[in-house]
């Protein structure tokens, strides 16, 4: 079943065609990673999938239904997406615990003011944060964790949020092996619980091993999709990493 | 000792004020300059339902901290969707604006004669005419609202204002829709001001559209940032300093011919003094 689609999907920064009529669909219970150099628009596509830059052209779809007008950032949790960040972007004067707890509380204003956190969140929030390794510095400022620990914590903070679709953008870059391992076994997990896993990697062996399908972007265009075996030994893949 | 309780009064006045305040520029990170604005309307509003309608106090007070909501709803709808300076130049705007409505509509507001007259509160037939109880009911107000935005500070909403202070990009694609967030604390800081505000009217007795100007909003802002950015204990504190500053100054013995003018500069040269060596503020942590 497809959970996320593009159709046409253009985005232009000046003469720049970071998206270039882009046609992709994500799969429920699939890894679908994003290869390409520098550049190939793998960024922009997650960024405007997730509102964060407004597309020039083309639909998004959630399941069957075309969003109007593109999705807003807003909108983003209620069509059951979220995303991290290739620089991590965590509340980094926020406590480990809320900003877990940030995305578990209600979104609208009288909710929010009101609500008051039960075992309910705090059990999810540790649930999550022992995953990752995380729990026991659970009242440490996000600021102070290690690099490696904030990419961990981000991870966290999205698989928190229970989505359907997960865009992850470079999450194993800067990671050490033991930590690779753990966001590893997240990955498969999601996937095999149902998610639509998308991940922007430029490790091919990572690809080979985790993902189940693979677009490789090159200057905003698909030049190539299909098994990753199969698409990362088509020679003009090889040429737009490595050059001729 | 009437003097201390004067001043114990305007602490507890301005500590509620800052405390407002601090809800949109320390927690949230609004950088806001039109508290005297909305002060302003809790004064006048307060002041002219007491002295055209006699009604209660505490009615009067409020049905004004229903109409700084109401406005600053209004006005906050356009502001929270501009982004950093533009909102700070859109709030010194709209505190120019109010001033010069309050200054000129004379059949309202008596323009630069101001109001005299305003009646004390009533609570149950007792009248706030002594100080001293006046004083013990502004601390009540100040605890009421201490205790108010302690309450938000600390609630997932304020845990959401935070988030939106340090990246509100990441934050609203977490399904938050964060200009409703700006919105509602911007009014409801117009609101905690209005009653500060309408408590001070039947404190002095007398406003004129003076106390209301950019200055004042300057001043204020100047208070949460001494005592320290999300800081509800801060707030209090740069109210109490800034208030104790300029009336200890009085006793350092400057010549009496420029004594004005070097108590504002020395009030001046320590907030520099404070920027330059603690610039979050002497209880804060977070910077602007």
């Amino acid at each position: 079943m497809t959970l996320l689609r593009t159709k046409r999907l253009t985005k232009h920064f000046g003469g720049v065609h970071a998206l270039d009529g882009v046609d992709l669909s994500f799969e429920a219970g699939a890894v679908t990673a994003l290869v390409g150099p520098n550049g190939s628009g793998k960024s922009t596509l997650i960024n405007v999938l997730t509102g964060f830059v407004p597309m020039d052209g083309g639909h998004v779809l959630i399941g069957d239904s075309v969003v109007p007008d593109g999705v807003r950032s807003s909108d983003v949790s209620a069509y059951g997406i979220t995303r991290t960040f290739q620089s991590v972007r965590l509340i980094g004067q926020m406590s480990v615990l809320d900003n877990i707890l940030l995305v578990l509380t209600e979104r609208t204003v009288w909710g929010a003011l009101f609500e008051r956190h039960g075992a309910f969140h705090l059990d999810s929030a540790q649930k999550t944060l022992t995953e990752v390794g995380l729990w026991e510095k659970r009242h440490e400022l996000a600021e102070n964790l290690s690099f490696g620990q904030r990419k961990l914590l981000e991870i966290a903070r999205a698989i928190s949020m229970n989505a359907s679709v997960y865009l992850f953008d470079e999450p194993f870059a800067g990671l050490f092996p033991e930590m690779r391992t753990v966001v590893s076994r997240i990955l498969r997990r999601l996937r095999d619980q149902g998610a639509a896993v998308v991940l922007v990697e430029h490790d091919m062996e990572l690809i080979r091993d985790l993902a189940d399908h693979c677009y490789v972007l090159d200057s905003g265009k698909v030049i190539a999709s299909g098994k990753p075996a199969d698409v990362l030994r088509e020679p003009h893949v090889v040429e737009a990493y490595l050059g001729k | 000792m009437e003097y201390f309780v004067h001043i114990g009064i305007l602490i507890c006045v301005y500590g509620m004020v800052a405390l407002s305040l601090n809800l949109v520029v320390g927690e949230t990170g609004m950088i806001s300059v039109a508290q005297a604005a909305f002060s302003g309307i809790g004064a006048y509003v307060t002041a002219l339902l007491l002295l055209a309608l006699g009604i209660n106090f505490f009615l009067a007070v409020i049905l004004s901290m229903l109409a700084a909501g109401a406005i600053a709803f209004l006005v906050g709808a356009i502001f929270t969707r501009l982004q950093e300076v533009y909102y700070v130049f859109g709030t010194v705007g709209f505190n120019v604006i109010l001033y010069t409505v309050l200054l000129n509509w004379n059949s309202v507001t008596r323009g630069p004669l101001g109001i005299p007259g305003i009646p004390r509160p009533e609570l149950f037939g007792f009248i706030f005419s002594d100080n001293h109880m006046f004083l013990g009911l502004a601390l009540a107000s100040l605890a009421a609202i201490y205790g108010l935005c302690t309450f938000i500070k600390n609630s997932s909403f304020g845990r959401v204002l935070h988030a939106i202070r340090e990246d509100e990009e990441a934050t609203s694609v977490f399904g938050y829709a964060t200009h409703h967030y700006k919105l509602a604390v911007f009014t409801i800081a117009a609101m905690f001001t209005a009653y500060a505000s309408g408590l001070y009217a039947t404190y002095i007795s007398y406003i004129d559209p003076s106390t209301f100007a950019l200055p004042e909003s300057i001043f204020i802002l100047a208070m949460i940032i001494l005592g320290g950015l999300s800081s509800t204990r801060g707030a209090v504190l740069g109210a109490f300093l800034l208030v104790i500053l300029p009336e200890a100054l009085r006793f350092v013995g400057f010549p009496s011919d420029i004594a004005a003018q070097m108590r504002q500069m020395t009030y001046g040269l320590v907030l520099v003094l404070l920027m330059l060596y603690r610039p979050q503020g002497i209880l804060g942590k977070f910077r602007i």
